[in-house]
């Protein structure tokens, strides 16, 4: 559905070198990233700013030329072929409005269906689908500048869907977004990408987003691609895993061995014990723990993704 | 015709747009209609001076002043808010304008039609018709074409020049005013007869760049004056030739400025 091959975009700074004189300068945003993402699937972009996930998103859509390298997109060339990628792709900025300011919220998606060539009766039946799942109903006469973000944010969605888009393109939809509408907004597209019949890319500093929704992180750092895989794999990788926290009648005897786990830590005189859980599944350790000593109580404690992400961006 | 459908849209809702702002619409086309008054003013005024200017009398200078005006109101009505470029381009609003399944250009001509701008041009149609009258010109077939085709390829011709200079913006965000020096400049350049510039200064505005065929060159034709500075007779026939020209080299040039695009941060 998407390929890159050694994208790569460069943009000429001019850096201030003394008082009277300026120097060129190149800098890669995009340093040779490829990646290529099937139907179906959503993938989560991530990196510090500056990395180069929007520029990467604005090849992929045919806003910037890419300086070398091969980008396709539903099988089209993004720039040449621009307004039919268009019609196939859709796109929400978290930070750019695709809606008319000074219209209400209903005009615009009737404008929609005029610029993408919408039948009727298809625009009636996703916009039906949309106003249920995002409410839409209770601000679709109001004009667009009037709306908050979060309603506006719910818009651009519904904007961005009404073409029946077989990619959707999403540059940090949750940016400024309170609680409830991110929720609104995660499980909206958590249930668009489940159905399968869209390929949802989004790039996001909100690690929640992608924890909620992508199977597969790409993490971007200075240009190159720097992770691809599940978020499992980031954390098998950087050697973040679960743990499992339990509390205990009695210490543990010594030489006591947890098969799929490994003792890390002890304290209130043996009466706390913290395992690692060497995979993702705690069903087995906790199964055999049970069943060797007498255990009080215990919980399960979840890698911090935040703190593995941080430990990236400083490598 | 699914792609006409889209421009009317868009066109309405513009339109829609601008109508829930009654009153600022008011004063603009009464501010507007008043810069296009002044400009035929200022003609007038030169000939209480003087009885002739360059070897034109007022009422063939006010065929030119005519001519170019009407080119250049209908151009600056339906393509001049392209100089809003570098607002987007630095703001970055074109992204929004470039992931849309039409052509960028059409579409940001019709992100704001100055409607404000309709009484300038009706104005400017007014001396035009004004001039026509007051001249004796020998009706030929080729002389009624001409008249009708000079405010037509004019538009044209000044299009051109404002989506040139607009296009600046994609190479150099912060291209400021220059622009108008070519497009609002082109205007006053082209409501003289060009026998009043230095010989320099014609050469490459009224030649180089082609502005003699605004205005200049067709009035001598309708009124069958021979050229001053020699071209033949029929050079006023050649501003359709010249209109495309120019709308060829716009068109090459916005392409190059657009994959020059380098949006902005986030």
């Amino acid at each position: 559905m998407i390929s890159m091959r050694n994208l790569r975009k460069d943009f000429t700074v001019r850096v201030k070198a003394s008082r009277f004189r300026r120097e060129k300068r190149t800098v890669a945003a995009v340093d040779g990233v490829s990646l290529t993402i099937d139907r179906g699937e959503m993938v989560g972009y991530i990196g510090p700013n500056g990395a180069g996930k929007s520029t990467t998103l604005k090849m992929l859509t045919g806003v910037l030329t890419p300086s070398s390298g091969d980008v396709s997109v539903c099988g089209l060339a993004p720039v040449p072929q621009r307004t039919r990628l268009a019609l196939r792709i859709g796109v929400v900025f978290g930070q750019r409005s695709q809606l008319w300011w000074d219209l209400p919220l209903r005009e615009s998606f009737r404008l929609l269906r005029h610029i993408y060539r919408v039948p009727a009766a298809e625009h009636e039946t996703r916009l039906r689908r949309c106003r249920s799942l995002l409410d839409l109903d209770e601000f679709l006469d109001t004009p667009v500048r009037q709306l908050s973000l979060g309603q506006r944010m719910r818009g651009e969605l519904t904007a961005a869907l009404l073409h029946g888009p077989e990619v959707l393109f999403l540059d940090e939809p949750t940016i400024g977004l309170d609680v409830v509408s991110k929720q609104a907004v995660r499980s909206f597209l958590g249930e668009l990408g489940a159905s399968g019949d869209v390929t949802l890319v989004l790039t996001t500093h909100d690690l929640a987003d992608i924890e909620r929704l992508c199977e597969r992180l790409v993490v971007i750092d200075h240009g190159r691609v720097v992770h691809d895989g599940t978020i499992e794999a980031l954390h098998a990788r950087y050697g973040s895993r679960r743990s499992l926290v339990v509390d205990l009648e009695n210490p543990l005897p010594s030489g006591f061995v947890l098969p799929g786990a490994t003792l890390v830590g002890s304290e209130a005189a043996g009466h706390r014990v913290t395992f690692a859980l060497d995979s993702s599944a705690a069903g087995a350790a906790v199964a055999g723990l049970v069943a060797a000593v007498p255990v009080r109580d215990l919980s399960l404690l979840e890698p911090d993704i935040e703190d593995v992400v941080a430990r990236l961006y400083r490598s | 015709m699914g792609e006409l459908r889209a421009y009317g849209a868009l066109a309405g809702a513009q339109i829609r747009s601008a109508m829930s702002y009654r009153a600022s619409f008011l004063t603009e086309m009464v501010a507007n209609t008043g810069a296009t008054v002044f400009d035929v003013f200022t003609v007038l005024v030169l000939f209480r001076a003087t009885p002739a200017i360059g070897g034109f009398s007022l009422e063939e200078a006010l065929l030119i002043v005519g001519l170019s005006s009407a080119g250049f109101a209908l151009a600056d009505m339906t393509v001049g808010n392209v100089d809003r470029l570098k607002l987007y381009v630095r703001a970055g609003t074109l992204d929004a304008v470039l992931v849309r399944p039409l052509p960028a250009l059409p579409q940001l001509l019709l992100m704001d039609i100055p409607l404000r701008k309709t009484l300038r041009v009706v104005f400017a149609f007014v001396v035009l018709c004004g001039a026509v009258a007051v001249n004796d010109i020998d009706w030929t077939p080729g002389r009624l074409v001409l008249v009708v085709l000079t405010p037509l390829a004019g538009c044209v011709f000044f299009a051109s020049i404002f989506v040139i200079s607009a296009s600046l913006a994609f190479w150099w965000v912060d291209s400021g005013e220059i622009g108008a020096a070519f497009t609002y400049g082109g205007r006053d350049y082209t409501s003289y007869p060009i026998t009043v510039y230095s010989s320099w200064f014609r050469a490459l505005f009224a030649y180089a760049i082609g502005f003699a065929f605004v205005a200049y060159q067709p009035a001598l034709a309708l009124l069958g004056r021979t050229d001053p500075l020699g071209l033949p007779g029929w050079a006023g026939f050649l501003s359709p030739l010249a209109a495309l020209a120019s709308a060829s080299v716009a068109a090459m040039v916005w392409r190059i400025g657009i994959r020059h695009y380098r949006s902005t941060g986030s």
